[in-house]
Formats: structure tokens, sequence, C-alpha cells
């Protein structure tokens, strides 16, 4: 469904991606892990078109992102850290997205504004909010329009534990539902349950990418977090 | 698109600083005409003022905000929307807030007090200027990741334009004074919107005999029908190329 191409990107004299090949299908679920600044967020930021490569190109469903990007009425993004304008309320965050995606309220996945209860907060100012209920903000977004692939940077931090498991019991519905998703995270464990294979990323190089059972094989370890420390001592 | 130009707007209009910049303007043009008995004489005052102010305000209230939008912007782009109708968009919103805002503190006062040509001329130059200034601010902002930087490189165009640009023609001027330069001089003033602006109006008021021989060049050239289809067209390029370029240096920009 996403398939990159030798994809390269320099900020500078740092190598953030470094001839990046990687496929990715519906269905899956796929974990990219790595070092700080080994090039994830780059590479999530290249798919979404945020990022505009130096070399190698990236299609989705066979369509070169670059020049056509309706694709991104198929994706939802959670960003790292969200950002939103400042001025704006949660509210009228929300009314212009569907806005601008020409979409009503009854048209929408209302799960997780309604888990999160977002609607009593409606009134407040963006830049009044915290961390975490920015967090809740982004992952409602992110899922609120059906898309058909999920990217997520960081999901879970910043969120307590309870709203870290309503999303990840989210996430899990949603990768069922046959959706692609795409995690970016340092909690381990988070990522136990939810995926089936990785993506190992270093220094702006694809180390491997294969599925978890074959990762566990390889290492010969149970679980994931002892089967990633066995390959990033390994390096 | 529409919908991000409303959006833009709505943002604008929830900042203080226009309307702040709509009393000023008003203000200034109220008082100019109440102290002159002459209402050209007061057309004259207003001139000097709108050519120092509109552009300044333009070029830094533009440059801020677009810095401000950094998140807004990133949050369009990560969504189904072209790149450039998102850039396009916040253009649009400035130059119709700034344009509307023009408007309101300086058009009516002048349509009150002086409904004359050299009026209405004022009043156009004034649109078009607070429009060629936000494109320039665009451009800025574009280049620079570093709000400073971007406001300073602001400022600096500013200046140029407004100050020194006047002092290279006249340094020029006095090297090749024994030379027939005026005809190089209409060309010259192309190439800098406030002064285009400025020669425009001054042929609409009676003074321009006060300027010489220098004047009967201008009004030979300005005067007629292609002298101002020229200006214009002047006038317009200088909101397009630096917009465009912008579009397209944005295009490719990383967010």
């Amino acid at each position: 469904m996403i398939i990159a191409s030798n994809v390269s990107k320099r900020f500078g004299k740092l190598t953030a991606l470094n001839d990046i090949s990687v496929t990715c299908n519906r269905g899956q679920s796929i974990a990219l892990i790595g070092p700080n600044g080994s090039g994830k967020t780059t590479l999530i930021k290249s798919i979404l078109g945020m990022v505009v490569p130096d070399s190698g190109f990236i299609t989705f469903d066979s369509h070169n992102i670059a020049k056509d990007w309706n694709y991104r009425e198929q994706v939802g993004y959670m960003s790292q850290i969200g950002r939103y304008p400042d001025n704006m309320t949660v509210g009228q965050v929300f009314r212009m997205m569907m806005d601008i995606r020409k979409r009503k309220v009854n048209q929408t996945d209302q799960d997780l504004f309604e888990q999160f209860n977002l609607g009593e907060i409606s009134e407040k100012r963006m830049r009044t909010l915290s961390g975490g209920t920015r967090q809740k903000v982004s992952a409602a977004l992110a899922f609120m329009f059906n898309p058909k692939v999920l990217i997520l940077d960081e999901p879970t931090a910043g969120l307590d534990p309870l709203s870290s498991e309503i999303l990840k019991d989210k996430i899990r519905k949603e990768k069922a539902d046959g959706k692609l998703v795409l995690i970016t995270s340092h909690i381990l464990s988070d990522l136990d349950e939810i995926i089936s294979e990785l993506i190992y990323m270093q220094d702006g190089k694809l180390v491997f990418h294969k599925p978890i059972e074959q990762l566990k094989l390889d290492t010969g370890e149970e679980r994931l977090s002892r089967a990633i420390a066995n390959v990033m001592t390994k390096k | 698109m529409k919908k991000i130009i409303k959006y833009v707007i709505l943002d604008i209009l929830r900042s203080r600083t226009i309307i702040g910049y709509t009393l000023l303007l008003m203000a200034l043009s109220f008082s100019v005409f109440n102290v002159e008995t002459n209402s050209s004489k007061g057309i004259l005052s207003l001139l000097n003022v709108i050519l120092i102010i509109v552009p300044l305000v333009s070029i830094i209230f533009s440059t801020i905000y677009i810095y401000n939008a950094s998140e807004f912007i990133e949050l369009l782009v990560s969504q189904p929307l072209k790149r450039k109708s998102i850039w396009i968009s916040q253009f649009a919103g400035l130059s119709l807030a700034l344009s509307i805002s023009f408007l309101i503190g300086c058009g009516i006062p002048i349509l009150i007090f002086d409904g004359t040509e050299a009026g209405i001329m004022i009043l156009l130059m004034g649109l078009f200027l607070s429009v060629i200034f936000v494109s320039l601010a665009m451009l800025a902002a574009v280049f620079t990741r570093d709000k400073a930087k971007g406001i300073g490189i602001s400022i600096l165009l500013w200046l140029f334009f407004s100050l020194l640009y006047d002092g290279l023609v006249l340094f020029l001027l006095f090297q090749f004074m024994d030379y027939p330069v005026e005809k190089g001089l209409v060309a010259l003033s192309m190439f800098n919107p406030v002064d285009l602006s400025r020669i425009l109006i001054l042929l609409k008021l009676d003074i321009s005999a006060l300027m010489g021989a220098t004047s009967a060049i201008f009004n030979n050239f300005f005067g007629q029908t292609p002298g101002i289809v020229l200006a214009f067209t002047a006038m317009l390029m200088w909101i397009l190329i630096p917009l465009g370029i912008s579009i397209r240096k944005f295009n490719t920009k990383d967010l």
C-alpha cells in the first residue's frame, strides 16, 4: 500500500534518511524502532509529504505522493508534539478539521472523542491545554475520519495509564478492521500486543524489516523488549 | 481554499493589531484633513504618511503572522490539501484583511473630504502597496526558519524601498548629470513600488509642475494610456513575482 523506494534526505551535514526502501501492506501493524535521531520521524514525515526527500520516491496505492496530494484523505496522523493554533478552542479545531474534510459529525468516528471526554473541554483554548490533553486531541483527530492508514508518532507518550489503554484498544480494533498502522514508540511493552512487524532503523539506515515472530525466533527471546535489547547490543 | 481563507481572516480579526492599525489610519487621515484647509494639500500630507506607514505595517504584520501561523500551516499540510492552495490562502487572507482595514481607515476620510481623481489614485496605490508588501513578507518568511531573522529581512526590505533606493537613484543621477538620463529615471521608478505610487499620485496633483524638467518627462510618459498601463502592470508584477517565488519555495519546504 505504501512503498518507499531508495528514499534519502539530508539536513545540512546530517543524513536523516539513507537510501531507505520499505513496503507496507494493508492489515499490517508495523512498529518503527530505533535510537533517538535515527530518522523515524523523518521517514514518517516523508510519507505524509511534510518533508520532501532529496532522492527516491514514495508511492501510496501506486500513486506517487509528490504529485498526488489527495491520498492524505486516507491517512490519519498523530504527531509526536501536537502543534495547534494557540488562539483556537478545542471545539473550533474539531469543527475546522471536519469543515476541511467536508464531513458532518455523523460521518465521523467519535469513539475517542467521547471516551476521552473532549466535549467537556471544547471551550478551552489550545494554548491552555496540558501535553497529555493535546495528545488526546491529536489522537481523536487522527482516528476521526476513518482513515485506511494510521500513522502514530509516539502515541502513548504523555498519556495517563487509563487513556493509554483506551488508545491501545482503539488501535487494536482498527488493526482488526484491516487498516495499516504505523507506530513509533520507545515504550516497548505498549507495542508488544499491538504490532505484527518491526522495522529497525539506525543512523538513517534501515537495519531490518521482519515479522515479530521471526525476530523472536532469531533472537531466541520470548518478549519483545528483550528481543530488541538483544538486537541493540549486537550492533 | 475559501475555507482556509475564512479561518485565516477569522484568526487575524481576533488579534487587536489590525483594529489598532485601522484606527491609526483613520485618526491620521481625519486630523490631516481637519488641519489643512485645502483638500489637495491634505492629500499631499497624507501621501507621505501613507507611503511610509502602509508598507511598514503590511510587511511586519504579515511576516509575524506567517511565523505565528507555523503550527496552523503544519496542521493543514498533513490534511488532504494542496500546498499551493494553503500558501495562496494565507496570502489572500492577509491581503484581504489589510486592504479592508486600509479602505476603512483611509478610504472613508478621503471620500468624505476629497473625492477627486487624486483621492481615488491614493486609495488605489494604498491598496496596491498593502498587497505588494504582503507578498514581499511571504517571500521573506519562506526563506528563513528563524523568526528574528525573517523580521529583520522584512525591515531591511522596507528600508530599502522607502529610503535606500531613493538615495541610490539620487547618487546615480549626480554621477551621470551630464548625460540625458530622464528616460532612465522612468525605467528606474518601475523597480520600486513605493516610488512608482508616489509619482502616479503626484502627477494627479497640480503641484507636479514644481518638480521641474523631470516632471515633464514623467508627465509625458505616465500621462498617456500606454504609460499608465505599463505602470499598473509593473505594480501587478510586484505582487505576482514575489508570491510566485515564495510558492515555489514553499512547495518543497520541510516542515
